[in-house]
């Protein structure tokens, strides 16, 4: 489904990632772990388009197809869906407005009918029950005012909602307790299926016990430094990312 | 062209020209009024950039153009385009004028209380109505301001609104100016008077509309006086095209606790200015001040606000949010006097402005006179462009980059369009401010 081939971006002139390879397939779900700094929203970003960062060199294969020629909303349309790890507040506009746009973009531009106000409103009560969600969030502006937890409750809402094929979580279990984020991999195991693939970035193991990875992938330093099974993530979590980050060459 | 000094004379020898007939139908107060105020204009001539309070609004552009008065030609007119765009509920009163003459046909008067008068200033001035002459022409001042001037010695036309004391009216009242220029440019200057008396209440909605395509100069004055604790909410909706001239001063003048508040919504002309000036007159007085302007190509909008407190407990809260798109530039500038006697006021401005492209520039400042101690005045103004990473996070769900554009523009705005109170009238607003972002500010492509 993707297939990312020696990446490399940089932002303000600064380069931070530097040759990244990777292929998911659908039906799997990969981990992306490593220490701060190591450009792991940087990926996650560039996925979903971003103009921040520019490609210096590498390419990414959607379906078969260019990402990296993609508009950002032309991504979302084809179902690569990132879950921020800083959901952005966007004063002024109903959370509400905001999703049935988006819901109704997406699935104009694959040939479905929108759905009305009522529809709307019928579909996402459900996946809100699901979530622990008050029904009133949707009044609301997009994530103004909203606690850490609430933005990243958002985020997952957003992602039923939208039902993508690739989703991309960044840090979605930073900041929530322990109910919270067992129900957010609710929600995301949810949604796993043989046709959708998802890719988790996290600091912590703690989420994989929840969604369990087929996959575990180190990145230090702008590049993938060690790949493997679900174990990975256990050791790297009684060693740490230290002799990992050193293997690094320059 | 004719230069500016030629073209002063130019209105002067054609008020010459009609004052006569002017002298035939004004009693003679009015007469003496008019005669002052052209004297005025002849002395004062048209701003320039030279002129403090125009150093950012430049008026060559409309003293190059050479403006016809428009004949009264209200009988024949079908209203082509009216009511498409007029607000959408049924009003009790709507007073039409086109071209500056008053459209009997096109106007609404139902259900008038008794002791409320409204309809067409001139038609009054025949009935001796006391208030006209108490009220009219004593509040914007004709002899430090040019356009106020000119307006004052030239006025045909406009609606006159007297709310009597202890009225409550509920459904708002229309003030419709419509220009229909087409080949010829026209001018004309609407004279409106708002007298709200003691504890009355009522909501006027004054627009003004380009119907046709050509080229039209409204020169408007609005006189408002709001009586002891009345309640006046006032929206005046500034809609000529984008090849029109406008020039409005709206004058308020408050009684002990009367409770004004206003809501100033320009979508522009080629070059627009947008005068309120509020003098708070006696202890307790409320005032807020809310506008909105949305401005592109080369248009130019210029809004001037003067808030005096000159009585003790007044408050004041202004709130202008202005979107420039292109090169289209913009001036804001909000003074706020606190005279000696006004303690315990509490004035609060603040005005924010999007750019939405380099080249569209705001001159924006804030000019407080506060001479007294006991007061609380806070200000700001800010500046700034669409947040990058909010666009990007509604592109990522999948909505066009433009419009997820229109909806950051959209929000913006909202903070005053949600002040706008009757749901018609709001409504009615909304879709000219979406008509027109819809339009297409400038939609750029970003990858
Ligand atoms: N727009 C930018 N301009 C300049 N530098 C940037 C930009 N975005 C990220 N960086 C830098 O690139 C590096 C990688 O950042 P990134 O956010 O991708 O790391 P991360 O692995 O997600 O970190 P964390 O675990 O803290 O979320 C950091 O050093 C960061 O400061
Ligand atoms: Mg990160």
């Amino acid at each position: 489904m993707l297939t990312i081939k020696n990446l490399h971006a940089s932002a303000a002139g600064r380069e931070i990632l530097r040759g990244i390879d990777l292929e998911i397939k659908a039906g799997e779900v990969h981990a992306i772990m490593g220490p701060n700094g190591s450009g792991k929203s940087t990926l996650a970003q560039v996925l979903a388009g971003r103009d921040l960062y520019t490609v210096t060199a590498g390419k990414v294969l959607y379906d078969g197809n260019d990402l990296l020629a993609m508009k950002p909303e032309e991504r979302a349309r084809a179902g690569i869906f990132l879950a921020f790890q800083y959901p952005v507040e966007i004063p002024g506009v109903s959370n509400l407005y905001f999703l049935r746009s988006a819901v109704n973009s997406i699935r104009k531009a694959r040939g479905l009918e929108e759905l009305d106000a009522f529809d709307f409103l019928q579909v996402s009560d459900g996946k809100m029950k699901l979530l622990g969600m008050d029904p009133s969030f949707r009044e609301r502006p997009v994530n103004a005012g909203f606690s850490g937890g609430e933005k990243k409750r958002n985020e997952i809402f957003q992602m039923a909602m939208l039902e993508p094929r690739l989703a991309i979580l960044d840090e979605t279990d930073s900041g929530l307790d322990i109910d919270a984020l067992k129900t957010v991999a609710d929600g995301v195991n949810a949604m796993r299926s043989p046709d959708r693939a998802i890719l988790v970035v996290t600091h912590y193991q703690r989420l994989l016990n929840y969604i369990v990875p087929d996959f575990v992938h180190v990145l230090a330093n702008g590049r993938i430094v060690k790949s493997g099974r679900k174990e990975l993530a256990l050791e790297l979590e009684e060693k740490g990312y230290v002799g990992l980050e050193t293997t690094v060459a320059y | 062209m004719p230069d500016v000094i030629e073209q002063q004379d130019l209105y002067v020898s054609s008020f010459r020209a009609l004052e006569r007939k002017f002298a035939a139908r004004d009693p003679r107060w009015l007469s003496r009024i008019r005669q002052e105020a052209i004297r005025s204009f002849a002395e004062l001539g048209f701003p320039t950039v030279r002129d403090e309070e125009w150093r950012f609004t430049n008026v060559a552009p409309l003293t190059n153009v050479m403006f016809q008065a428009a004949p009264d030609e209200t009988d024949s007119w079908k209203g082509e385009g009216l009511e498409r765009a007029l607000a959408g509920d049924s009003p009790d009163i709507r007073l039409v004028f086109v071209n500056g003459h008053y459209s009997e046909r096109f106007s609404v008067i139902r259900n008038r209380a008794v002791g409320f008068e409204a309809g067409s200033l001139a038609a009054l001035l025949r009935q001796k109505d006391g208030a006209l002459e108490a009220h009219l022409a004593r509040y914007a001042n004709f002899r430090i301001h040019p356009f106020v001037a000119l307006n004052t010695a030239f006025w045909q036309d406009g609606a006159y609104l007297r709310f009597p004391k202890g009225l409550v009216l509920e459904k708002p009242v229309q003030v419709v100016y419509v220009s229909t220029a087409d080949e010829t440019p026209l001018i004309s200057s609407p004279r409106t008077l708002i007298v709200a008396e003691r504890e009355a209440q009522a909501t006027v909605v004054e627009s003004y509309l380009g119907l046709g395509p050509g080229v039209c100069f409204s020169n408007a004055v609005t006189e408002i006086v709001v009586g002891e604790n009345a309640v006046l909410d006032h929206y005046k909706f500034q809609g000529e095209n984008e090849r029109s001239f406008h020039m409005a001063t709206s004058q308020i003048y408050q009684d002990r606790n009367a409770n004004y508040s206003s809501g100033s919504i320009s979508l522009g002309g080629a070059l627009v200015r947008n005068e309120v000036n509020a003098v708070l007159d006696a202890a307790g007085a409320e005032c807020a001040l809310h506008g909105l302007y949305l401005v592109r190509g080369r248009q130019h909008v210029d809004n001037q606000t003067t808030l005096e407190h000159a009585k003790p407990h007044g408050s004041s809260r202004e709130l202008y949010h202005g979107i420039l798109d292109d090169r289209a530039t913009g001036v804001f500038n909000g003074r706020v006097i606190v005279r000696p006697g006004a303690q315990k006021t509490d004035a609060l401005q603040k005005n924010r402005n999007l750019l939405l492209s380099p080249d569209a520039a705001i001159d924006t400042k804030p000019q407080l006179e506060i001479y007294n101690n006991d007061v609380r005045c806070t200000h700001g103004a800010t500046i700034g462009q669409l947040d990058p990473e909010a666009l990007f996070y509604l592109r990522s769900r999948g909505i066009g980059s433009e419009d997820a554009r229109n909806m950051l523009v959209y929000a913006f705005a909202g903070d005053i369009l949600e002040r706008v109170r009757p749901a018609g009238v709001r409504a009615w607003i909304e879709a000219a401010f979406h008509a027109r972002l819809a339009q297409g500010l400038s939609p750029k492509e970003v990858l």
